[in-house]
């Protein structure tokens, strides 16, 4: 359950003020599947970062299951990043002298989770992502595809509530691309709630909820009757 | 973020960054060995030095003619001139001495020493039988003046001249000519060599009643007193001054020197100048340290995507700077024990190529070097760690 109510985030070009989000008020339950459009601008980046905690808005509230947010140290927010939310980049963001397999522990190296019960959570995951093969490989020894898998698998290890996209087939071609989609919309099914930011309307139109953002405000805000 | 994790993934930073991680290490090393083998150096001159003056006596005392004074009209002991001149009685009297356990007086000359039809000129000292044992010499064979032969003709050769005069036959009751004076051989030194400068193996030592007649004289050139212990040094120094005074009239006119006051002297300005050295050395190790700094600063902009990766998966900032803060103590600690070992080598090095210079690194200035290393490097990585830790997650994340 996500609730943010009237933030605001500006940002200063030289002298002047720029509304990357203004007075933004957004409900998401939890499950739901929602993409995140608009131009380059619109702000729909700087909401993930927030919806992340990688960013501080200047006013407003920021709800996470019932419990403000907002307020939080930069400690307790590193704690609520781990345990709640999964990051998904478009430039996948894998740390290049680490093996796949260390790229998916390291969240749970972070958490102090015990290496034994580490090994056996990378395990799964390899399995569960199809990367058995790969996991001694580096990132540069991967594909697109491999490498964004690497990434979902790291950003699922802590079963986290919330999964944030930030143009997750942008690099990738579009059959790869669909299949990573999938990937996504598998964790989904399962009942994670899926926030996938995005300039691409085919793949925007996937989501159940589509959100629409122009100049820091959102413009539409359209649920598909089946969702 | 367990502390081994930490530990762990730093170490993993080290390794990858292979030829970084080297030339750091091997900077740091080069400081600590600086400071390792400088310092065996300078302790191993001082030691040196120390044995040097320790293996001409124990507990020694000179007593020389004359005073050496800066103030005041007696000029006596500048000029060369004294008024009175240190007697065989003098040197009798300060045997009577309770803190003294043995002198013996010295006269020092040179005389053609004649044998067969062998010449050459040697150092002659008279002296009595305890010269031997207070200047710490050793009989290879025969005896000095032993008991009940006090006055006679008997002569003691330095090792080379005995090989020299009797290549084949025992030295040890031949007759030699010494001057115009016939002796008897009684001993042969021990080989020592040369200490400070002296070299026993070139000296003979006749009676020094003889030695006075040979160079017809009634003074003395020193009185060598052994003090009975290392405490009773400074009260027989005094006990000698007080003696002499009231034997030449009042007159304060000589000067008594101990070797411990020499030794002391000696060890303090060898002592500052190995400190100087290792200060010189230490040096090194803060460029090592300003070194660190900046490649652990070229390592956070070169990890800035990372760092907002890290920071993106929930590492807290205490979480980034510890990883980079270990990072930078790993490569110095790597540095300082290589460099230990490196110093360690070299000094033994240096004991192999100069077996008289004992250079052993002393244990002071290897823990110094060691913690000046890690508390350099430890210094160096709080400003890289804490400017990782500080990184923007969205800008870092932004870069690549």
């Amino acid at each position: 359950m996500i609730r943010l109510t009237a933030i605001t985030r500006t940002f200063h070009m030289g002298e002047q003020a720029v509304y990357a989000l203004n007075d933004i008020n957004l409900q998401i339950a939890s499950g739901e599947y929602v993409s995140i459009m608009g131009p380059s601008g619109s702000g729909k980046s700087t909401l993930l970062n927030i919806l992340g905690l990688l960013d501080k808005p200047d006013s407003g509230c920021y709800e996470l299951d019932e419990k403000r947010v907002t307020d939080l140290s930069e400690t307790e927010q590193a704690q609520i990043r781990r345990e709640k939310i999964g990051f998904v980049f478009q430039s996948f963001h894998l740390v290049p002298r680490l093996t796949a397999a260390e790229n998916i522990e390291l969240p749970l190296t972070l958490s102090g989770i015990p290496s034994e019960q580490r090994q056996i959570r990378v395990n799964e995951a390899l399995q569960a992502f199809e990367l058995k093969q790969r996991a001694q490989h580096r990132p540069a020894e991967l594909s697109g595809g491999q490498r964004q898998r690497v990434a979902i698998a790291r950003a699922t290890i802590m079963q986290p509530s919330v999964i944030l996209a930030d143009e997750p087939t942008g690099n990738l071609d579009h059959q790869i691309g669909a299949e990573v989609m999938t990937l996504l919309e598998n964790l989904h099914h399962r009942g994670t709630t899926l926030i996938v930011v995005t300039h691409d309307r085919e793949l925007g139109a996937r989501a159940h909820r589509q959100i629409g953002m122009r100049d820091g405000k959102i413009l539409t805000d359209h649920t598909d009757d089946a969702g | 973020m367990t502390l081994v994790d930490t530990l762990q993934t730093s170490f993993k930073a080290v390794l990858s960054y292979r030829l970084r991680s080297l030339l750091i290490i091997l900077a740091m090393a080069l400081g600590v060995a600086a400071v390792v083998m400088l310092t065996a150096l300078g302790d191993g001159a001082r030691n040196y030095v120390i044995n040097q003056f320790s293996s001409i006596g124990t507990n020694l005392l000179v007593v020389l003619p004359g005073r050496a004074e800066t103030s005041g009209s007696f000029l006596g002991a500048v000029l060369g001139q004294t008024p009175r001149d240190l007697t065989l009685k003098d040197a009798q009297l300060i045997g009577r001495l309770p803190q003294v356990r043995r002198y013996a007086p010295l006269n020092v000359g040179e005389a053609e020493l004649s044998a067969a039809n062998r010449l050459r000129a040697v150092t002659v000292l008279g002296s009595n039988a305890n010269l031997i044992p207070i200047r710490h010499m050793k009989l290879a064979q025969g005896s000095f003046m032993a008991q009940g032969a006090g006055s006679n003709a008997q002569i003691v050769l330095g090792a080379k001249i005995a090989k020299e005069f009797f290549p084949r036959t025992q030295a040890v009751g031949q007759r030699i000519r010494l001057g115009d004076s016939r002796f008897l051989v009684s001993g042969v030194l021990m080989s020592q060599g040369e200490t400070m400068g002296f070299n026993t193996d070139e000296i003979v030592i006749i009676p020094i009643d003889y030695a006075q007649t040979m160079f017809n004289t009634t003074s003395l050139f020193r009185i060598l007193i052994e003090a009975k212990s290392h405490s009773e040094i400074e009260p027989a120094k005094q006990a000698v001054l007080a003696a002499m005074k009231q034997s030449h009239d009042g007159e304060e006119d000589i000067t008594v020197i101990t070797q411990d006051a020499i030794l002391s002297t000696f060890d303090r300005i060898l002592q500052a100048l190995t400190m100087a050295v290792a200060g010189i050395a230490a040096i090194s190790l803060i460029v090592a340290g300003i070194l660190v700094m900046n490649v652990m600063l070229v390592a956070v902009s070169q990890r800035t995507a990372e760092i907002g990766l890290l920071k993106a998966i929930g590492a807290t900032s205490a979480d980034i700077r510890r990883l980079f803060f270990a990072e930078a103590v790993l490569l110095s600690m790597a540095g300082a024990i290589l460099g230990f070992l490196l110093g360690q080598c070299g000094s033994l090095m240096l004991r192999l190529a100069f077996p008289q210079l004992p250079a052993w690194p002393p244990a002071w200035a290897t823990i110094t070097g060691i913690m000046v290393a890690l508390t350099t490097g430890v210094l160096a990585s709080i400003l890289p760690a804490s400017k990782a830790a500080k990184l923007d997650a969205v800008n870092a994340l932004g870069k690549k």
